[in-house]
C-alpha cells in the first residue's frame, strides 16, 4: 500500500478535469438552481477534489486502516461499553424486508417490523423493571432529555411548577447538559470520600429545594464504576420530597440480568442499546437511546407509540374473525408528541433485539457479572503500578488516578498515547473530574483472559518505562500513522478546511 | 510543584482574590492551573455584570476539561482581562500575575470566610 502517495489528503490528490462518473446526455434538467431564492444561490463553484474512481477507492480504503475499532483489538474505553457487535445483528439489520421499509408505509404491510419494536420494548421493560419503553431517541443524550421532558409533563399535568434538578458531581457531562436544554436548572450534590454520593449533603439540599426538585439524576454504578449501595435510601428522600428520579443507562452494563433501575425505585430512564445492546458505535452514530417509565407515567411517552391490539370484526360471509396484530399510535394528547424521525434508528434496534435473542434469558444474567469480575481482575492486576483512588470491588469499570510514582513527570495522557504503540485502544482519560489524572478503564464481559493478560503486561511495562525511559513514553506515540497531535493548537486554531488552511 | 503566594485569599473552588482598597483582583491559583493543563479558553463575565460569592461568573477551558470559575466574593465586574481572550495560555505561564476581572466588592466581610495562604496549601494536599 502506498501511503505517501495514497495517504495524502483527497484534495492533494486532484487533478482539474478529471472524474469517475459520466451523466447521460439527456439527463433530467427540469429542476436547476435558477429556481432557488437568489440569497441561497452560490456565487461561485464548490471546490471539489477532481478524482478518478480507482484514486478515491485507494485513498478511503488506505484511510480506513488507519481506524482502529472494537473487530481490530481491544478497546477499553471506560464508561463507553465498546463490546463486540456479533455478526448475525449486521446479517439482521442488512436483511431486504427490513433495510427497505419505508416509514409512511401503512401499519398494515409492515407487521414483521413493528412487531420487533414491540417487542423490543417489552424486552427492555422487563429488564429494567420498568412499565413501558419508547424507542424513539436516536442516542442517549436524546434519551436524557426526552425522559426529563417526560417528567417536567407529569409535574406540569398536576398543576406543579418545579424547575431544580439534583445531579451528583460525579455524573457524565450530558446529565446537566440535558437538564439545561429542558429548561431547569441543575443542583449539584457532592460526593463522599468512597465516591458515591454523600447523604448528608443530599438531605440539606431536599431540605433546601424541596418542593422545587423536579428529580433527580443519577447513574448507578456511577462514573467511578461504583454501586452506590443506600440507593434506596435516596429514591425514597427524593421522593418523600416530590421528585422523581431518572436514571442514566449508560453503566447499566454492570447491572444487566442482575438488578433492575425500577426495582431501585428509578421513575424514569434511558438506555444506550449502542453500549449495553451491543450495537457498534463511535464517530457519533448512529445510536439509539430508549426511554423507559414506571407505571403511570406511561401516557406523557412521545409519539409515535407501537401498540398491540386485538380487533374483532364481522366479515359477512366468513362471520365474526379476531385480528391480532400492531399498530401505530400517533397518541394521546397528554403525549410529548414526536421527539425525532418517526421511530428513530430502526437499524440499531434490530441489531439489540438480535443480540438479546442470541444471548436468551439465561446467558443475559452473566453479562454483568463477567463485566464486574473482568474489571476487577484488572483493578488487582495493576494496582501496583497504577493508583487506586477508591478501594474496595468495583463494578465494569475501573478508575485509576495516573501512575502511582509520578516522579519522572510521566501524565495519563503520555500512557495512554503509549498503549497505541502497542496496539491498545486508549482508556479513558481525565474523567471523571474527581480525580486530576483519572484513567478509566472498562474491559466489558467479552474478552478472554489472554487478551485482558495480555494488556496487563503492557500496561506494567509501560509504568516501568516511565521510570526508566521517560520520554519514551512522553513522546509517544511511535509507531502510529501520525505522532503526537498538538491538541492545544487543534483546540485553539482549528482548520477544518482545505481552502482555509492554504490560506494561512 | 504548585506555588502559593502570600497575601490572598483562597476559596476551595481554587480561586484566589487579591484585595485592593474597595476592589478585588480574582483569578485561578497556581494549583488550579497546573491541575487543569494547557489553558485554551476562557469564558469572563462583562464589564457592570454582578458577580455573586458562591455562584459561577465564568469558565476556564483546558484540553483535559472546562471548569466553572465561583466568584469568592460578591461585588461589580469593573475590569476583565483581555489579554486572556487571544492568550488564554497566560494562566499557565503565571496564574497570580494573571487575573481574570477585577471586581469592586459589594461586602467586604465575605473576605473572612475565605481561606489565608496556609489553610489552602492545607487543603490542596487533602
Amino acid at each position: 500500500m502506498n501511503r505517501t502517495l495514497y495517504g495524502n489528503l483527497i484534495f492533494e490528490l486532484s487533478k482539474k478535469g478529471r472524474k469517475g462518473y459520466s451523466l447521460p446526455q439527456d439527463y433530467d434538467r427540469t429542476h436547476t438552481t435558477a429556481e432557488l431564492p437568489e440569497a441561497l444561490r452560490r456565487k461561485e463553484a464548490a471546490r471539489l477534489p477532481e478524482c478518478d474512481e480507482l484514486t478515491v477507492v485507494r485513498h478511503y480504503t488506505n484511510l480506513s486502516h488507519n481506524n482502529f475499532g472494537v473487530n481490530d483489538g481491544f478497546y477499553p474505553l471506560g464508561s463507553c461499553t465498546m463490546k463486540y457487535n456479533p455478526v448475525i445483528n449486521e446479517e439482521i439489520a442488512g436483511m431486504k424486508a427490513f433495510a427497505g421499509l419505508h416509514p409512511l408505509q401503512p401499519a398494515v404491510t409492515c407487521q414483521g417490523a413493528l412487531e420487533v419494536y414491540y417487542n423490543l420494548q417489552e424486552s427492555l421493560a422487563e429488564l429494567a423493571g420498568l412499565s413501558e419503553f419508547t424507542l424513539n431517541p436516536c442516542a442517549g443524550a436524546h434519551g436524557e432529555l426526552t425522559g426529563l421532558m417526560v417528567i417536567r409533563a407529569y409535574h406540569e399535568s398536576r398543576g406543579d411548577v418545579r424547575t431544580k434538578v439534583l445531579i451528583p458531581d460525579s455524573a457524565h457531562g450530558t446529565n446537566p447538559a440535558s437538564a439545561a436544554v429542558c429548561g431547569l436548572e441543575v443542583v449539584e450534590v457532592k460526593s463522599n470520600a468512597n465516591g458515591t454520593v454523600d447523604l448528608e449533603d443530599l438531605e440539606r439540599l431536599v431540605q433546601l429545594e424541596g418542593p422545587n426538585i423536579a428529580a433527580m439524576m443519577m447513574t448507578n454504578p456511577n462514573t467511578l464504576g461504583i454501586f452506590e449501595p443506600r440507593v434506596l435510601e435516596i429514591t425514597e428522600m427524593v421522593h418523600k420530597a416530590g421528585g422523581l428520579m431518572y436514571y442514566d443507562g449508560a453503566n447499566l452494563n454492570a447491572l444487566l440480568g442482575e438488578c433492575r433501575p425500577g426495582d431501585m425505585g428509578f421513575d424514569v430512564m434511558h438506555i444506550n442499546l449502542h453500549k449495553t445492546f451491543s450495537t457498534p458505535h463511535g464517530g457519533g452514530g448512529p445510536g439509539s437511546g430508549p426511554v423507559g417509565v414506571r407505571k403511570g407515567l406511561e401516557q406523557f411517552l412521545p409519539t409515535p407509540r407501537v401498540k398491540k391490539v386485538v380487533v374483532n370484526y364481522d366479515i359477512p360471509e366468513d362471520g365474526p374473525t379476531e385480528w391480532e396484530g400492531f399498530i401505530i399510535d400517533w397518541g394521546a394528547d397528554s403525549s410529548l408528541g414526536s421527539v425525532g424521525n418517526f421511530f428513530g434508528n430502526f437499524g440499531v434496534m434490530l441489531k439489540a433485539y438480535a443480540y438479546i435473542l442470541s444471548l436468551g434469558s439465561e446467558n443475559i444474567k452473566q453479562v454483568g457479572p463477567l463485566a464486574t469480575l473482568n474489571a476487577n481482575y484488572i483493578k488487582e492486576s495493576l494496582r501496583d503500578s497504577y493508583l487506586l483512588p477508591i478501594k474496595g470491588l468495583c463494578k465494569h469499570e475501573v478508575v485509576f488516578d495516573g501512575l502511582v510514582d509520578k516522579s519522572t513527570g510521566v501524565t495519563t495522557m503520555d500512557v495512554a498515547k503509549r498503549l497505541l504503540d502497542y496496539g491498545y485502544h486508549a482508556p479513558t482519560i481525565y474523567f471523571p473530574l474527581l480525580f486530576h489524572e483519572s484513567l478509566m478503564i472498562e474491559p466489558t464481559e467479552n474478552e478472554s483472559k489472554e487478551t485482558i493478560d495480555a494488556f496487563i503486561d503492557v500496561m506494567h511495562k509501560i509504568a516501568e518505562e516511565a521510570k526508566t525511559d521517560p520520554e519514551l513514553v512522553k513522546t509517544a506515540p511511535h509507531n502510529t500513522p501520525i505522532g503526537r497531535v498538538d491538541d492545544v493548537l487543534a483546540a485553539k486554531q482549528p482548520v477544518t478546511t482545505y481552502w482555509k488552511a492554504l490560506e494561512n | 510543584m504548585a506555588k502559593f503566594e502570600e497575601g490572598l485569599r483562597y476559596s476551595e473552588s481554587h480561586e484566589y482574590i487579591r484585595v485592593e482598597g474597595e476592589y478585588g483582583y480574582i483569578g485561578i491559583s497556581d494549583y488550579a492551573q497546573h491541575a487543569l493543563g494547557n489553558v485554551v479558553y476562557v469564558d469572563m463575565p462583562e464589564v457592570d455584570d454582578e458577580v455573586t460569592a458562591g455562584e459561577e461568573f465564568g469558565a476556564v477551558e483546558s484540553v483535559k476539561a472546562a471548569s466553572d470559575l465561583i466568584s469568592p466574593v460578591s461585588g461589580t465586574v469593573v475590569e476583565v482581562n483581555e489579554a486572556l481572550e487571544d492568550t488564554p495560555e497566560l494562566l499557565n505561564e503565571d496564574a497570580f500575575a494573571n487575573w481574570i476581572i477585577k471586581v469592586q466588592l459589594s461586602d467586604p466581610s465575605e473576605l473572612e470566610s475565605l481561606m489565608d495562604v496556609e489553610a489552602y496549601k492545607a487543603h490542596c494536599n487533602e
